[in-house]
């Protein structure tokens, strides 16, 4: 199977699902809190054409305010870690935050030091750990999938 | 014109010089603190060599003193000179060559921060990376620093530069920014349109890489050293290795060497499509940033075929690389004529488009001269008029068997960078071919038990520029690893490529100069 014929299928069952609990579309803001960078040549690989995630309903915007979902990638660096916290204050609920990569996971080959803050959960509740360094594309894109299966789960419970 | 320099040197300044050693092509000479101004002014203007990177040592427990390190290199000759000087480990002030030099710069301000030594007569000497919410007094890569420390967080404040006048605003952007891009501040000031002032604000990526490579075994060094730069994994960690065989005495076996050039133009091609792409996106031409990162994609896409991994990733080791790739060669030959076939195309279609040159020519210009005062690397320095390129001047891999041009254009515009880019990859192209073709027989690794004490540079040109590293071991582990990345000389440059552009050029201008966040935090 390509790279191509895996994406379609991925992303139409994103897309139903996120039709189903967003109505519409998944808005993801981008942090990075200390990455080395690849991770972040990753998600702008998700907006290529080959993987062109915007034909699934999943938005990267521009203000956390504007966001359903946080991705953060790096160990959160003591200079990022304030400009995290406010990121997260500013974004309206559900939040879900979804950390992507092996630093945002847990600090990563840089661990906790006097600089690096190791791992995202330290400092906001994280909905999902997306590994790999850096995670391939299919990966994020199904990290994501796994977010939204919780929330569905989580909607469900409260119905209840 | 490496035996003159030395000699003129001696001669004048024979009382001011302690003592010499040379290793390899680096020549040390260790002066007195007093004489560090002349001595520098004399190399860098009298003989014009460029100062490539200073760096400090804390050799407290071992004589009571910081040594400081003066690199400059002589490119006609592939050799380095290092001036050096005792800084007083009680006393640690020492004169600042700032303002003769203005490329010493942030290396003063990273010295101070970092080492605790204070540059007297630095014109700017506020923190860099330790930001204003750290204590006094902390300096992370002091031996006597545990790498554990919390520092606690104290109130303080970031004074910028302002800027007064009849209608004169600032707009402030980042750390986080609108774009999937790293964290870094911005501030603007600016009258109407135009840009009349910007200041950068970096560091917020400060990961402590530096203090890290002290406190992790060799093996796991390599590893780190890729992930330094995310998307130069391949440069760092060639630079690495580089240093550390030479220290070890290694001769890398000529088919590792190849392997090493193929995996080296790989980086740079996919990454100038990326930054051919991202200067396509911010004019707003979808074409063609939708038709470049295509093509990006397809590079990474054959990387992770041929390596196992996207970003080039775990190839590289002490001692040679961890797997051949000649099984691929066929496959790699012909993706890359597809690729570069599509990419004259695009680029026909770039230089073509008249909506598309108007915003990029004349934009974001950099003059030759600031491109020098600031010593300006790679693709960025080359557009501007500076021929330089390590992988010439300082031949390593397999460079030297191999024929290639170095474009150099004088401009110093984003068109001249966009231009030197796409030639670039045009190159590495037919580098990569070259290499695939005589890629010789056998083995592609000597195994490195142990790592003799020594110290050495290692060196690479990354799709960004002079990529420069100095290791020293000490008992089989790494007791101090400067990392030179590009983006660290090439930053201050954007504050001159903006002035009198237009805020919403800022982005292509930034894009265009390719930098590197992490790669300059560290
Ligand atoms: S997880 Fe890996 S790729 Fe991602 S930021 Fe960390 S080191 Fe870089």
């Amino acid at each position: 199977m390509t790279v191509e014929d895996e994406i379609e299928i991925m992303g139409q069952r994103m897309n139903d699902k996120i039709r189903k609990i967003f109505g519409r579309s998944l808005h993801i803001r981008e942090v990075d809190a200390g990455s080395c960078n690849a991770c972040e040549v990753e998600v702008n690989s998700l907006s290529n054409p080959i993987y062109d995630i915007e034909r699934f309903g999943l938005h990267i915007v521009a203000s956390p305010r504007h966001a359903d979902m946080l991705l953060v990638t790096g160990s959160v660096t003591r200079n990022m870690e304030l400009a995290l916290l406010k990121t997260y204050n500013a974004t309206p609920s559900p939040k879900l935050v979804a950390a992507m990569g092996s630093c945002a996971c847990n600090g990563g080959i840089f661990g906790e030091t006097y600089a690096s803050g190791g791992g995202v959960d330290k400092f906001i509740p994280v909905d999902v750990y997306i590994p790999g360094c850096p995670p391939r594309p299919q990966a994020v894109i199904f990290g994501i999938m796994v977010v939204l299966d919780k929330l569905e789960q989580k909607i469900g419970k409260k119905e209840v | 014109m490496k035996t003159e320099i030395i000699d003129t040197i001696k001669k004048d300044f024979q009382e001011n010089i302690l003592e010499e050693s040379i290793s390899y092509n680096e020549i040390y000479l260790t002066v007195k603190k007093e004489s560090i101004v002349k001595l520098c002014d004399r190399i860098y203007y009298h003989f014009d060599l460029p100062l490539v990177s200073i760096f400090a040592t804390d050799e407290r427990n071992i004589n009571g003193f910081f040594k400081i390190h003066y690199v400059f290199s002589i490119d006609k000759n592939d050799a380095f000179i290092i001036l050096r000087i005792n800084v007083d480990g009680k006393n640690p002030g020492y004169p600042s060559i700032t303002y003769k030099i203005a490329a010493a710069n942030w290396y003063e301000r990273e010295m101070q921060d970092m080492f605790g030594l204070v540059p007297q007569g630095h014109p700017d000497p506020r923190r860099l990376m330790n930001f204003e919410d750290w204590p006094d007094g902390v300096h992370p890569l002091r031996k006597d620093f545990d790498i554990r420390t919390k520092p606690p967080r104290v109130n303080g404040e970031y004074i910028y530069r302002h800027v007064d006048g009849e209608g004169v605003y600032e707009i402030p952007v980042g750390p986080v920014h609108a774009g999937v891009i790293e964290p870094g501040h911005f501030r603007f000031s600016v009258a109407g349109e135009p840009i009349i002032n910007l200041e950068i604000r970096h560091f917020y990526t400060h990961k402590g890489v530096e203090k890290l490579f002290e406190n992790i075994s060799i093996d796991k060094a390599v590893f780190l050293s890729e992930r330094i730069s995310g998307d130069n994994s391949v440069a760092h960690a060639v630079a690495f290795c580089q240093a550390m065989e030479k220290i070890a005495g290694v001769n890398v076996p000529p088919r590792a060497r190849f392997i090493r050039t193929i995996l080296l133009e790989l980086e740079r091609i996919y990454n100038h499509l990326g930054d051919i792409a991202g200067i396509a996106t911010d004019v707003a031409f979808a074409f063609g940033a939708a038709h470049a990162n295509k093509l990006k994609e397809e590079v990474l896409q054959l990387n992770e075929r041929v390596t196992g991994s996207r970003m080039l990733r775990g190839m590289n080791a002490i001692g040679g690389v961890r797997r051949d790739i000649g099984d691929k060669k066929d496959e790699i030959l012909q993706k890359l004529s597809i690729i570069q076939r599509d990419f004259r195309k695009l680029m026909e279609n770039f230089t073509s488009t008249p909506s598309l040159m108007d915003r990029i020519e004349t934009t974001g210009r950099i003059y030759p001269d600031t491109a020098k005062g600031l010593h300006v690397v790679g693709p960025s320095g080359r557009a501007s008029g500076l021929d330089r390129d390590t992988r010439r001047d300082h031949p390593y891999a397999a460079y030297p068997e191999f024929n290639f041009k170095v474009p150099v254009l004088k401009a110093g515009d984003v068109l001249s960078r966009t231009i030197v880019r796409a030639d670039e990859i045009c190159e590495s192209v037919a580098l990569i071919e070259q290499a695939l073709w005589a890629l010789p027989e056998r083995e592609t690794r000597v195994n490195v038990e142990k790592i003799p004490d020594g110290h050495a540079f290692g060196y690479t040109e990354s799709p960004r520029g002079e990529t420069i590293y100095w290791v020293r071991t000490i008992g089989n582990r790494i007791d101090r690893c400067k990392v030179r990345d590009p983006s660290f000389c090439n930053w201050l440059a954007i504050e001159y490529a903006v002035l009198d552009n237009i805020v919403p050029d800022f982005p292509i201008i930034n894009k265009s100069l390719s930098l590197s966040y992490s790669g300059n935090d560290m």
